[in-house]
Parts: C-alpha cells; sequence; structure tokens
C-alpha cells in the first residue's frame, strides 16, 4: 500500500470580477514508503499549490488526500496536527521560513515543543543529534539565523522538518536559491537523509536537472495537470509528452550542443481560461485536431517501438 | 581577439570601506562578440557590470584604480554629462527583474519614446513608429495595440521582451546583461537568449552576459570569464573552458552540477562557502575549498596566465 494516495484532488482559486483560476485540476498520484516522488513544472503548473494542498496548508477544492491509510481530507485542525508530525515541508527561502527573532536551538526544537515531546534535557539532546544529522556545529543552537549562509539556512530548516521523524517530506523548490556550489552540498544531504531515515519524499522543483538527480519517479505538471509520469529514468531517456520532450531540450547543459533544439513559441497560458481539450495544444509543435476539441487522460498508453506503454495524457499514443 | 577591442576593462579595483569587492579585472570584449561573465552571488560580475555603465552606488562603492575603455575612451573619467550621453544610446543594460526596471505608471509605448527621444533628434511620432518596429522585432504580438499597455499587463517573458526592445533602441554597440532569463521559467529562457543572440548576428552589437548558470554560457558565449572572490580566475573561449578547464575552481563547479553526474549518486560537493567581500582569504581566494592545495596557494594571489586560456591558479588542471 502506498504511504500518501492522491485521488483527483484540485484546487480552485477565487477571483474577484472574473472566473476562477484553476490552480489544480485531478490531480491523482501516489507515493510509497521511502520512495522520491519528483514533481516538475514552469510557474504557474501549481505544483507549489499541489505540494500546500496534500498538507491542507491550503484547502483543497475537492478530491482526496489518503496518508498512511488515512483520509485527511475531513479531519478537523487537531486531527490534522497529529498527522502533520509525519509529513513535514521545507520551502525555497531558508530566509523567510526561520523566524529570525528565535535561536537556532529553539527553532529546531519548537516542533518538540508543540507535540509535547520529552523534556527540556530531552529536547535539548534531539536537538544537538538533529545538528549532527544536518553537519552544522553544536554551537550553532545558541545563535541566530542571520548569522548562517543561506546553504547552512536550509540545513537548519531540514534539521526542523526531521526533529518529529516524519515518514513524508515535501521540498518545494528547496535548492533553487541557492548557489551551484552549495546546491550540490545541500542535495547530497537530502538524498542521504532520505537513504538513512528511509524517507519518503515528493521534491518539487522547476530544474529539470535537480529532480532527476533525486528522484525515483517523476511527475511532469502543466497549466494544473499531470501530463506525464513514470520512472525517472525512462521520463528522462524516453520523454512521451510534447511537453515533456520540450522541456528536456530546454534545459542548456555545460559542453551540449543548442542543435536540434524543440522551440516552443509563447508562454503559459491563463490558468482563469485554459484552452480547451488538451491545455497545452496552443504550444504544442505536434498539435492536431482532437486535441483542441478532447482532453487526452493520463492512462497508460502503448509508444511506437518502446517495449512498455508509458503513463501520459497525449493523443499521439493510443491508450 | 585579433579586433581592436570595442571594451578593454584593465585591472579594475572596487572598494567599500577599504575592503576590494572586486580587484585585478581585465576583460576584453570585441564587437559583435558574447561574452559570459559568471560566478556565484557575491563573486564580483554584477559591480564589474555596472561599473562600465558607471551605475555603482557611488558612495559607498570607489573606484580605487584601473581604466574601463569603451571604444578608447576611459569611461571612469567621463562627466556625467557624458555618461547620460553613453548610457541607453553606445551601451544598454537590461535586468534580471524587468518589472522592478520598468516604470509601472508609463505606457510601453511611452518608456520606449523616452530612450530615442533622450538621444535622437526625432518626432514623437516618428518615436512611436521606431517603437512598434522594435516591439516587432523582438516578438510581441500585435505591437501598435501593445505600445498603449502597462507593464503589469504583460507577462514575465514579455516585459523582458520589452526591456530588450528599450535597450535596441539607439543600436547600443554593446548590450549588458544581467542575469536576463534568472526569473523566467525554462522554455521562455530559451526564447529570450535565442532572441538576444538573433540580434547580435543581426546588428553586430557585442553582449556581456552575466549569469551564475553555466549552461546558458556554454550554448550561447564565444568565450568565458570565471569570478571567483573578485578576482577572474579562468578566461577562455567556451569551447576550451567546458572542454579543458584549468582553474580547480571551474572544474570543481563543473564537475558539481547534477548534470554531469549519474543519477543517484553522491555529486562531488565543493565544501564550504563562497567568502563575502572582506573576509576572503589570503592567497587565493578559493584555497581553503580548494582539493588541490599546494604550498603557494595560501600565501600569494597566483597570476592570470597563459596564452588565449588563462587561469589564476597555482596548481592548474593538466
Amino acid at each position: 500500500m502506498s504511504l500518501l494516495q492522491v485521488n483527483k484532488l484540485s484546487k480552485t482559486y477565487p477571483n474577484l470580477g472574473g472566473p476562477p483560476v484553476q490552480a489544480v485540476s485531478e490531480v491523482s498520484l501516489h507515493v510509497d514508503e521511502g520512495e522520491v516522488l519528483g514533481v516538475v513544472g514552469e510557474s504557474g503548473c501549481g505544483k507549489s499549490t499541489l505540494g500546500r494542498s496534500l498538507l491542507r496548508l491550503i484547502e483543497p477544492s475537492s478530491g482526496e488526500v489518503i496518508f498512511a491509510g488515512k483520509s485527511l481530507t475531513r479531519l478537523s485542525q487537531t486531527e490534522m496536527k497529529a498527522v502533520r508530525r509525519d509529513m513535514q515541508v521545507i520551502f525555497q527561502d531558508p530566509f523567510g521560513s526561520l523566524n529570525p527573532r528565535h535561536t537556532v536551538g529553539y527553532i529546531i526544537g519548537e516542533p518538540l515543543i508543540v507535540h509535547r515531546r520529552g523534556n527540556k534535557a530531552e529536547r535539548r539532546r534531539r536537538v544537538e543529534e538533529l545538528l549532527g544529522i544536518v553537519g552544522l556545529p553544536q554551537d550553532a543552537a545558541d545563535r541566530y539565523p542571520h548569522e548562517f549562509s543561506g546553504g547552512q539556512r536550509q540545513r537548519i530548516a531540514i534539521a526542523r522538518a526531521l526533529a518529529l521523524d516524519p515518514k513524508l517530506l515535501i521540498a518545494d523548490e528547496a535548492v533553487s536559491a541557492l548557489d551551484v556550489s552549495i546546491q550540490s552540498q545541500i542535495i547530497n544531504l537530502i538524498a542521504d537523509l532520505q537513504k538513512r531515515l528511509s524517507l519518503a519524499i515528493i521534491f518539487i522543483s522547476h530544474d529539470l536537472s535537480v529532480i532527476r538527480h533525486v528522484s525515483d519517479r517523476i511527475a511532469v505538471m502543466y497549466l494544473g495537470r499531470i501530463v506525464e509520469v513514470g520512472p525517472a529514468e525512462e521520463i528522462m531517456q524516453a520523454p512521451k509528452h510534447p511537453y515533456t520532450q520540450a522541456l528536456l531540450s530546454a534545459v542548456p547543459r555545460p559542453g551540449v550542443a543548442r542543435t536540434e533544439r524543440i522551440k516552443l513559441a509563447g508562454e503559459l497560458p491563463d490558468p482563469t481560461d485554459p484552452p480547451s481539450g488538451c491545455a497545452f495544444h496552443t504550444r504544442c509543435p505536434k498539435v492536431m485536431d482532437v486535441c483542441r476539441l478532447e482532453r487526452p487522460d493520463l492512462v497508460q498508453r502503448q509508444i511506437d517501438g518502446h517495449p512498455t506503454p508509458g503513463e501520459a495524457a497525449c493523443h499521439l499514443y493510443p491508450a | 581577439m585579433s579586433q581592436q577591442p570595442l571594451l578593454d576593462i584593465e585591472d579594475l579595483k572596487i572598494t567599500v570601506g577599504g575592503n576590494a569587492v572586486i580587484e585585478d579585472v581585465s576583460l576584453g570584449i570585441a564587437p559583435g562578440e558574447m561574452v559570459g561573465l559568471v560566478g556565484e552571488s557575491g563573486c564580483g560580475k554584477s559591480v564589474t557590470a555596472l561599473s562600465i555603465m558607471r551605475l555603482l552606488a557611488e558612495p559607498p562603492m570607489r573606484v580605487a584604480g584601473g581604466r574601463i575603455l569603451f571604444e578608447n575612451e576611459d569611461v571612469l573619467e567621463y562627466s556625467e554629462r557624458a555618461l547620460e550621453k553613453l548610457r541607453g544610446d553606445r551601451i544598454s543594460m537590461i535586468f534580471q527583474e524587468p518589472m522592478t526596471s520598468l516604470n509601472p505608471v508609463f505606457t510601453i509605448g511611452e518608456q520606449i519614446a523616452e530612450t530615442l527621444l533622450l538621444h535622437r533628434e526625432i518626432s514623437s511620432s516618428a518615436a512611436e513608429a521606431r517603437a512598434v518596429e522594435l516591439l516587432e522585432r523582438v516578438g510581441i504580438p500585435g505591437p501598435s495595440a501593445a505600445l498603449r499597455r502597462y507593464p503589469h499587463q504583460l507577462s514575465g517573458g514579455q516585459r523582458q521582451r520589452v526591456m530588450i526592445a528599450m535597450a535596441l533602441a539607439c543600436e547600443p554597440k554593446l548590450l549588458i546583461a544581467d542575469e536576463p532569463t534568472t526569473a523566467l521559467d525554462v522554455t521562455v529562457q530559451a526564447q529570450i537568449l535565442d532572441l538576444i543572440d538573433d540580434l547580435r548576428r543581426e546588428t553586430g552589437m557585442a553582449v556581456l552576459l552575466i549569469t551564475h548558470d553555466l549552461g546558458v554560457v556554454s550554448q550561447y558565449c564565444d568565450r568565458v570569464a570565471v569570478m571567483y572572490g573578485g578576482r577572474i580566475v579562468e578566461t577562455a573561449s567556451a569551447e576550451d573552458l567546458f572542454g579543458h578547464p584549468r582553474h580547480r575552481y571551474t572544474e570543481a563547479l563543473l564537475r558539481t552540477i547534477p548534470a554531469s553526474n549519474p543519477p543517484g549518486t553522491d555529486l562531488p560537493a565543493i565544501p564550504g562557502a563562497v567568502p563575502p567581500p572582506g573576509r576572503r582569504p589570503s592567497g587565493c581566494a578559493f584555497h581553503p575549498r580548494c582539493h588541490a592545495v599546494v604550498e603557494e596557494c595560501p600565501r600569494l594571489v597566483p597570476d592570470l596566465v597563459g596564452g588565449t586560456h588563462r587561469a589564476r591558479c597555482w596548481n592548474p588542471v593538466a
């Protein structure tokens, strides 16, 4: 059984004087214990809204989230608080998410206080242990967030997220604000913790090369929907959806020539007025008549010359 | 560079309160050339770019030495009036966040025309016609209607296109682009960089592209300069630099990115963090993070040596 099962989750934002914004539309996915699911897409694709809806930091409009066999959708705030012990989140900006007036020791130990874990001495010991786990010096506990660099602040955020031994970690653009040389340190740390603690992780990022590096499976989002999902290497080696193909070929990599790139015209459509049929049809280089009329379902599809079927929402391939 | 350089920065040093922000910075750009200036935050790449247009916050920043020759004239000796004529006319600049560089209370058309009316003696109707032409060239759909729109009515990619149109209004000899696509999505980034590249081929303007993204530099630039700790540590053609990095920092940076490594493996990380100005180590600023330190590294700053491929390293990659 999956640790997390999401069924047809949608989130609509009201929009004063206009049609509502459909940020996430009928997203279904699952994450197994100890598995890393990468969620990739460009800004406005709904990936962050999805992450927050799973924890009910944003209330979903419809659909269901089942975590460890328990449906979260109708839980009271008190019941939700208990569930959040096992589901933690880290965000992009480690400056914005750490209270500047608290010491690092307090910040990391606060979840233990909130959830009434241990006495003062035990909490102190746990904080010391967590500092060690994320590679920060012990004296960090008595210092303040502003005394640390961006990479170190992200280590603090990770230590805090791990304080209660969660089963699932949602990392929302957790390495995107970091410099290249620091980014790899944090990626290594997250990957190492994932293995040591057999954490399940939903790794949300716009950066495909990071997603590829950390994920077991990858879900690609476009305008609120998952357009393709599958094992990481399959997605990277043989992307099926034309959007995934374009996204892959648009990433500039050192030493890789800029030839034969798939060029996409235009930008993400207005989410208050999504295109009919497949939302990608306005930019798709392989658009057909049916794409404008009918929305393709995300189902197993047989791909020409491919031994195994893949899960994609695209009319190019028979369902 | 066989040609006479368009821009020639010589031994530039800029300080803040006695601390060097950049020093020994020498960089040349030939007409029509696209040069990438890469490095992580705090390395001095943006300060270098701003100094060319004399846009530094002076004080607290101060030019403590060196020359910036643009078409054989030292812009450091320019009067404020001469600088006014230089900026937006012979040299233009675009920034990361087009929303903060565009004025929210004026239309796109008014903002493009402003540049033209300031630098060229033309009528406002001629300026408007030129603005339409520019918007069309940068790929804004319905350019005549777009003239009457305000910045907030455009998407991020379109705003950056408008910034480029403004920068091109007076056909500059040099375009300085400071992280022009960092705020944009990857599919839109490719469109904007392709546009800049097409325009420089068409008009023969030179481009100084400032970025932290090694992939972008490798795909678009003729030559690359890598900065670390306020100095240029390596400079070469893009092909040589990415094919055979010589400085240990460049080598480490290329090895650490996820794209260079098999999925799921430990990334060869660079320990420590980029030192801020004022707390830079002695000798080679990279030495505390370097895996190939030799005796000289902590003591002496190495010179930038070599022919067309130059590195500032005591123990360069063979």
